[in-house]
């Protein structure tokens, strides 16, 4: 289990517990944290669960497995810090993740 | 006006076998798809990348399994309307009226609606100022490549339609790509080619740049590029071409009245029916308790679908239940028969 801090453009932080072995998108899915399309379910075939990690968390997470990077060529505003939230799975070690959620994701 | 029993919105999977069930039970239907061709995500996300968990078919990529399904609808002659998208929808005296933007008429009793997440349209720059240039100096797709001769040419992206225009107008144009990051997705020989196509100054190649703003009064004048460390650059053009993939909308299918529950469309799992009579809905756009956006769920869906429309089809006949296997009927149908 671990606390997963979303921050929306609005600038509201929803923190949830989300289960080891879920991704963060799956946690912002099944909590309704709006702004987390995931139109593809999770299968990196998309671009619509970008998230921007900050930046002391960034060594932490999994790292990219290839395409990755090529999907975030295609998300809304790719920055340095752009992670695919369904790529990004839960553990002990990610308690107090913060991300921040595009304003939009299309 | 076309008149066929069923209007299936979607050429993926799921709309050519519910196409084939359609078929099989004598019911006629007609096709639409926003994209080029048959196939919908399999075709656009994954035509190379393997499929394992179509029931009995240990691996296939996306690309075959089209082929597949293409080839099980082929004896009912189903008419494909593609590069076409759904636009109104009318009631008139119990049958649907459906016009496409292609300005093609429907009059169909029943519509299944196997739209996967939507419509594919071209992903598009994030700035707001982009819009007013849109289709006059800023393109997402090329449809006259001749404009571009000897003007400048920015083109935006790093996937094989980025490397590929870049390659292509360097011949005729000056270009500059600009791309997010070093890497790119494109093919690598493409790669190469621009490479040495920017060794050579024959292409301007900027990486690790985004777009920062554009100026122009009713033409683009030029464009602003951002480094990821902060600096900025500034050039003249005359075109920009952005190629970032493509984006699923659901589009006016969302002015319909139907109930939509997160970017899908409820229905039942008797017959996957939607809140409107006569309207359905299978594949990666329904949703009901339990859905899984797996393609066996879809053709799942699209058999009971197309026994739903078989009310409003042939409202006074009764459906009877067959197999393949032993109906002439059917058999007659697929034109196997003995």
């Amino acid at each position: 289990m671990a606390k997963i801090n979303y921050i929306t453009h609005d600038n509201q932080t929803h923190t949830i517990d989300v289960q080891n072995g879920l991704t963060v998108m799956e946690g912002a899915v099944q909590n309704d944290i709006p702004g987390i399309d995931a139109d593809c379910g999770g299968g990196m075939a998309c671009a619509t669960c970008h998230v921007y990690v900050n930046e002391e968390w960034l060594d932490k997470l999994p790292t990219k497995e290839d395409g990755e990077e090529d999907m975030l060529d295609m998300a809304f505003e790719p920055k340095q810090n752009s992670r695919l939230s369904c790529q990004l799975t839960i553990s002990d070690e990610l308690d107090g993740l913060v991300v921040n959620i595009p304003s939009k994701q299309v | 006006m076309i008149k066929k029993d069923v209007l299936i919105i979607g050429a993926g999977p799921t709309g050519l076998f519910c196409a084939h069930q359609l078929g099989i039970i004598g019911l006629s239907c007609e096709i639409v798809d926003n994209l080029d061709k048959a196939g919908g995500q399999c075709i656009e996300l994954y035509p190379d990348k393997p499929i394992y968990d179509i029931p009995a078919v240990p691996e296939c990529t996306g690309e075959e399994l089209t082929t597949n399904l293409l080839k099980q609808i082929k004896p009912f002659n189903i008419k494909f309307h593609l590069n076409e998208r759904v636009e109104d929808l009318k009631k008139v005296e119990g049958r649907w009226h459906v016009r496409t933007s292609g300005k093609q008429e429907f009059d169909v009793a029943s519509i299944v609606i196997a739209g996967g997440v939507g419509s594919f349209e071209p992903r598009k720059f994030p700035l707001k100022e982009c819009e007013k240039f849109e289709g006059s100096s800023i393109f997402y797709s090329i449809k006259d490549k001749t404009v571009f001769k000897d003007k400048i040419i920015s083109i935006f992206g790093g996937g094989d339609s980025a490397l590929d225009w870049a390659i292509e107008l360097s011949n005729t144009s000056k270009v500059n790509l600009i791309h997010r990051r070093d890497g790119f997705s494109g093919a690598e020989s493409s790669v190469q080619k621009v490479k040495e196509l920017n060794d050579q100054g024959k292409i301007n190649l900027y990486t690790k740049y985004q777009i920062d703003s554009v100026s122009g009064v009713s033409n683009i004048q030029s464009v602003k590029i951002k480094h990821d460390d902060g600096e900025t650059k500034e050039f003249k053009t005359d075109y920009i071409l952005g190629f970032f993939g493509l984006i699923m909308q659901l589009g006016p299918i969302l002015d319909w009245g139907l109930n939509i529950n997160k970017k899908a469309i409820e229905v039942n799992t008797k017959n996957f029916e939607t809140n409107i009579d006569g309207i359905f809905a299978i594949g990666d756009i329904c949703t009901y308790p339990g859905k899984l956006k797996l393609i066996l769920s879809g053709f799942h869906e699209g058999a009971l679908a197309a026994r739903g429309c078989f009310k409003y089809a042939k409202p006074d006949e009764k459906l009877r239940f067959e197999f393949t296997t032993t109906s002439k009927a059917a058999q007659e149908r697929l034109g196997v028969k003995k």
